[in-house]
């Protein structure tokens, strides 16, 4: 290159699934974005996941952002639209392209180069692996993942952003992906933009920063924030925009007229979110040090992350795997009185007692009193008792019958409880599959990423 | 003398984002500046986190300085009762620690120049 690229502008407009469904499209078009980010995968989103693919081979994609795209589509028709890079996909990348594609088609964008990022689901993987021996160990337990392997229901390796970069390389418009590491959906433009190195540790390691602040949508531009009192407009609050320079630098800023804030305070807070050690914040592309980030006020609402260091990641991938683990649901009701806590609490025992005498001993339960500290139990104690708090009783247990009958046990309160129990009016709890997570690590070598780039028409009939 | 002993809400000094890493939660503390970054340095320790937190049964706390960004990153283990899709709680995860640690009463920094 002759002359320095000019900075790549990457919005995200999602930071996962449930998020404000205008924000990517206020995003897309005031914007300026050549890129629009859509993040979509918490832990728990791969259990529901897969609880919806395992009822439907069709489904485990997020439906979210198939409608986005017709939303999208005059924009994009017009030429004025960004560039998108998401792990919509989630566990069914190929049924969420079909779906996108027969959109875009159907809205006159069937030209449109389509990326398709996949070979992050292992599960089919798993029982040859035990077999051989492959260490799959739970991360925090130590436990061997054989404990659960006849349960599994998804098992995903995070994969990076090259297959990303490789995919926008090949021309793709639009990229899907399963699960990848929530940074690489950044850094996967700008290295593709940049043409940069694979072992510029410190530029792999800015761009991943700046992905790593943007990642949760408005948590870097005035969402959470502690002086949310003195914020200008929440409501209308800007989803972040990352500039990435050449160098790895960033600026993080927001669409000009938004609401919400961008300062040193907000990124610093974002940067420290969901981290252990941050002079190693590992991702698959890179370690980066977020430690050696250096901000500064560089304008209104503008924010720069100079400095980052970064180093090569280890030899091995982060998995993350879901298993079933019987079956849960919650119930509530409102509690009133000078003694509410006290009777909030009897009510609680006396459902969990009611599922005993009817013969299920639950293999677990929880009684908590909402307004009366229990949601951070222990930590912070009011002196001052509420006149009103909120019960909440929680179950799980490996057989469905259990928990139906505890579903059944929480309307009989209302007439053979304490008295001022109200609000029963939002109806019966119903059983849910519970699961459980299991993290292990597996050896790069085991993965393999495939990337196929066609036209949104070819995806249809695919 | 009577000065020392006043205390002060750890929210007065600094503010705080929380959240999961499966059964881990993580709370990074950003101190509103240098100097109240040096003094929760000596008075926002590992000890008086996890003392702060024992309620919820949780294991070893550890503490990661990050002086440029004024910022400690406390790592909690096993603080959400088996983590996000397993746990009973209503925060499963532990998105309000945050909010309940910036409750926090430590040593009121000592004004510049003020006799002690």
């Amino acid at each position: 290159m002759t002359t320095p690229a000019r900075p790549i502008r990457i919005g995200n407009g999602a930071g996962f699934w449930g998020d404000n469904l205008d924000a990517p499209f206020l995003l897309a078009r005031d914007g300026g974005l050549d890129v629009l980010t859509l993040e979509y995968l918490a832990e728990l989103t791969m259990a529901i996941l897969a609880h919806l693919r395992s009822k439907d081979a069709k489904a485990g994609f997020i439906t979210d952002f198939p409608e986005l795209l017709e939303r999208l589509a005059p924009l994009m028709r017009e030429g004025g639209g960004p560039s998108i890079v998401t792990n919509a996909g989630g566990l069914n990348p190929s049924a969420c392209s079909a779906r996108c594609a027969m959109i875009m088609t159907g809205a006159g964008l069937g030209n449109w180069p389509v990326g398709v990022v996949s070979g992050d689901d292992l599960l089919a993987w798993i029982p040859a692996w035990i077999g051989e021996g492959v260490d799959l160990a739970h991360f925090e337990t130590g436990e061997p993942i054989a404990t659960v392997a006849d349960r599994l229901v998804s098992a995903n390796v995070y994969l990076g952003a090259q297959p990303i970069a490789e995919a926008i390389v090949g021309g793709a418009r639009v990229v899907i992906t399963g699960r990848v590491a929530d940074a690489s959906l950044t850094l996967g433009p700008a290295a593709a933009h940049f043409g940069w190195n694979w072992h510029d540790w410190d530029r792999l390691a800015g761009a991943s920063a700046a992905g790593h602040v943007i990642e949760c949508g408005a948590q870097a531009t005035g969402g959470l924030w502690h002086d949310w009192a003195n914020l200008t407009d929440l409501a209308g609050v800007g989803y972040p925009i990352a500039e990435v320079a050449d160098d790895g630098s960033s600026i993080i800023t927001k669409p000009a007229d938004s609401g919400g804030l961008v300062s040193i305070g907000t990124v610093a807070e974002q940067l420290v979110y969901e981290i252990d050690d941050p002079t190693r914040y590992k991702t698959p592309d890179v370690d980066v040090d977020l430690a050696s980030i250096q901000l500064a006020d560089v304008g209104p609402d503008r924010v720069s992350l100079r400095g980052t260091k970064g180093q090569a990641p280890g030899p091995r991938l982060k998995l993350s795997a879901v298993y079933r683990d019987g079956w849960t649901a919650s119930g509530l009701v409102a509690v009133v009185g000078r003694d509410a806590v006290a009777k909030a609490r009897a009510a609680g025992r006396i459902v969990i007692e009611r599922v005993k005498r009817a013969g299920f001993d639950l293999a677990d339960s929880l009684v908590e009193v909402i307004g009366a500290g229990d949601v951070v139990p222990g930590v912070v104690i009011s002196e001052r008792m509420p006149f009103e708090v909120v019960l909440r009783v929680t179950v799980r247990d490996p057989r469905r019958a259990a928990v139906e009958r505890f579903c059944r046990e929480i309307a009989p309160l209302v007439t053979s409880g304490p008295p001022g129990i109200a609000g029963y009016a939002s109806g019966r709890p119903s059983p849910r599959p519970a699961f459980g997570y299991w993290p292990a690590l597996v050896p790069r070598e085991l993965v393999a990423s495939e990337v196929r780039v066609r036209s949104a028409r070819e995806w249809t009939s695919v | 003398m009577g000065k020392r002993e006043d205390r002060v809400r750890l929210g007065e000094l600094a503010h705080a984002r929380s959240g999961d890493k499966g059964n881990r939660a993580n709370v990074g503390v950003v101190a509103n500046d240098a100097a109240c970054y040096n003094w929760l340095r000596v008075h926002l320790t590992e000890t008086v986190v996890a003392d702060y937190f024992r309620s919820l049964g949780i294991g070893a706390v550890r503490r990661y300085a990050m002086p440029n960004l004024h910022a400690f990153n406390f790592v909690i283990d096993d603080a959400l009762a088996g983590g996000a899709s397993r746990s009973l709680r209503l925060d499963t995860q532990g998105k309000a620690l945050a909010t309940a640690l910036l409750e926090l009463q430590i040593p009121a920094p000592i004004a510049e120049g003020e006799p002690s």
